[in-house]
């Protein structure tokens, strides 16, 4: 029989995240763009943090961005990462600008090289959530 | 001078207790902050009707505690269980006591993190980062080294002198929880925990609590210890990168700069003036950053400022004297100020720093925080 793998945690989606998510599933990485000034951010923001609006959209970005850090967790703080030990996070800054924490698919044991260029990738993990993440391209 | 400067030398921390350290299932936070209250009331000889103040931080209700203590206050503030708190709790109650909000602030931080087994990461602290794996504190002072490390060189080696040099004081210290010397290689052969950081990175977990009093410097003369007074306040926030946790692209070296110019500015003293540096060590890695900002070092240099013991009791900046939160006691910056309190009054003993006059504590976190202690 096969024994369950116990589950990774999921990304809460709500209101505010649900665009990012549904254009992920589309293969598409997107930010919030401020309707009346232009302002980008992530994560999503009820209103925007440059003039306060609420009119915002999710909207594609390039998917290219540069590795700043990364880290390597040696301890599992969910089950479902204790068979991935040790696995890497890597904090990525997309060329429009905002930051994210993702993982690097391509990166060897001495890590991704801080300041490499990097391009979105697309893991499918169901039907439901699709996680960008990154490949180093330089 | 900032816009806080008739501060200076305004108010005074006259009374200060703690509990002992370590792991305590049979009490509760309440009982803890008890303790640390009534240490504290006879460390200064006030009478508990006098206090008409209570602010307090990681106890889960103000008004049980008031219950508990048997107080009726005129001020209450409740904070968050953050470590950057400690700071920020003093510099409120400070301008609480300024305002005649209350004329006897006692602040009370407890904390039941060991017996309760608090984990800092996972379900604990839902974030958006958890689907890829990224969580915890020290994950985001992980991130933080790798990055000073390529941007500047600084080594592990260098990053071990932090942990080596608050061990060293630990073993000074009667209270302190761990005791067992360590060297540079065995900060190099622990376990990794968020590479690059490892265990003798990561701040203690124990159980405790801390208590202090304060009151202005008129009301001060009338209690049995000599006052010490908060000379200079600095304050700077970053949120902007709040999402990530615990982390700024840049060290909280803006924040920092400018809380140094605000604090040394307001007491009139630079950090050549400092005898002993009271540092929010939550991490290794934040002593560096914090030795940047405040000046004590140039960006990027504070790897090789470290080398060779400067942070060790005789060495050019003494530094969490007590042994920090690496190894006196986790608790969140608030056992620094009362050891910045007892290094002034001089009642630290194999510890003690020489003719200690300035202290300042300071904290690189998204709420920085600097408090310049001096004589009163």
């Amino acid at each position: 029989m096969q024994q369950a793998t116990p589950a990774k945690p999921r990304p809460r989606i709500d209101t505010l995240s649900r665009g990012f998510w549904e254009n992920a599933k589309q293969k598409k990485l997107s930010v919030q763009r401020c309707d009346d000034c232009a302002h980008i951010h992530f994560p999503g923001s009820p209103v925007c943090p440059n003039c306060l609006s609420e009119a915002q959209q999710w909207v594609p970005v390039s998917g290219k961005g540069e590795v700043l850090s990364w880290v390597r967790f040696h301890r599992a703080y969910w089950d479902g990462f204790r068979a991935d030990l040790p696995y890497m996070v890597a904090l990525v800054r997309l060329e429009e600008g905002p930051l994210l924490m993702s993982s690097v698919v391509n990166a060897g044991e001495g890590g991704p090289k801080i300041g490499g260029a990097c391009e979105v990738v697309f893991e499918e993990v169901d039907d439901e959530i699709t996680l960008p993440k990154f490949r180093m391209t330089d | 001078m900032n816009a806080l400067g008739h501060l200076k030398d305004r108010i005074a921390i006259v009374g200060v207790g703690n509990t002992a350290y370590g792991n305590f299932p049979d009490i509760d936070d309440y009982g803890l902050g008890a303790r640390a209250f009534r240490t504290a009331l006879e460390d200064c000889g006030l009478d508990k009707a006098k206090v008409d103040g209570l602010l307090t931080c990681r106890v889960p209700y103000y008004a049980r505690m008031g219950e508990i203590l048997g107080l009726n206050p005129r001020w209450t503030i409740q904070l968050p269980p953050h470590g950057r708190m400690s700071g920020m709790a003093i510099i409120e109650a400070a301008a609480a006591l300024d305002a005649g909000l209350c004329d006897y602030a006692a602040l009370i931080y407890a904390n039941i993190g060991r017996s309760r087994r608090v984990n800092y990461g996972g379900d604990e602290s839902p974030g958006i980062w958890d689907p890829w794996g990224f969580t915890s504190p020290g994950a985001a002072h992980a991130l933080m080294f790798q990055r000073h490390s390529a941007l500047y060189g600084t080594t592990t080696r260098q990053l071990a002198e932090v942990s080596v040099a608050f061990r060293h004081h630990a073993c000074l210290n009667p209270a302190a929880v761990m005791k067992q010397p360590i060297t540079i290689d065995d900060h190099e052969s622990a376990r990794f925990i968020t590479e690059p950081l490892r265990l003798l990175d990561y701040c203690l977990i124990n159980d405790g609590a801390v208590c202090i009093i304060m009151t202005t410097k008129e009301r001060a003369r009338d209690l049995k210890k000599k006052p010490v007074m908060i000379s200079g306040i600095g304050a700077r926030e970053a949120y902007s990168t709040a999402s990530i946790s615990n982390f700024d692209l840049n060290f909280w070296y803006d924040e920092m700069q400018d809380v140094a110019a605000q604090s040394y500015g307001m007491a009139g003293v630079g950090p050549s003036d400092v005898d002993a540096l009271m540092c929010y060590d939550n991490f290794s890695p934040t002593v560096l950053f914090s030795l940047e900002g405040l000046g004590f070092c140039k960006q990027g240099e504070a790897g090789s400022f470290v080398e060779g013991g400067t942070l060790k009791l005789g060495g050019k900046l003494p530094t969490n004297t007590d042994g920090g939160h690496l190894s006196n006691s986790y608790m969140q910056g608030w056992a620094l100020n009362i050891e910045a309190v007892r290094q002034i009054r001089g009642e630290c003993g194999a510890r003690q720093v020489k003719d200690a006059e300035v202290v300042q504590y300071c904290g690189a976190t998204p709420c920085s925080r600097s408090i310049i202690y001096t004589p009163g």
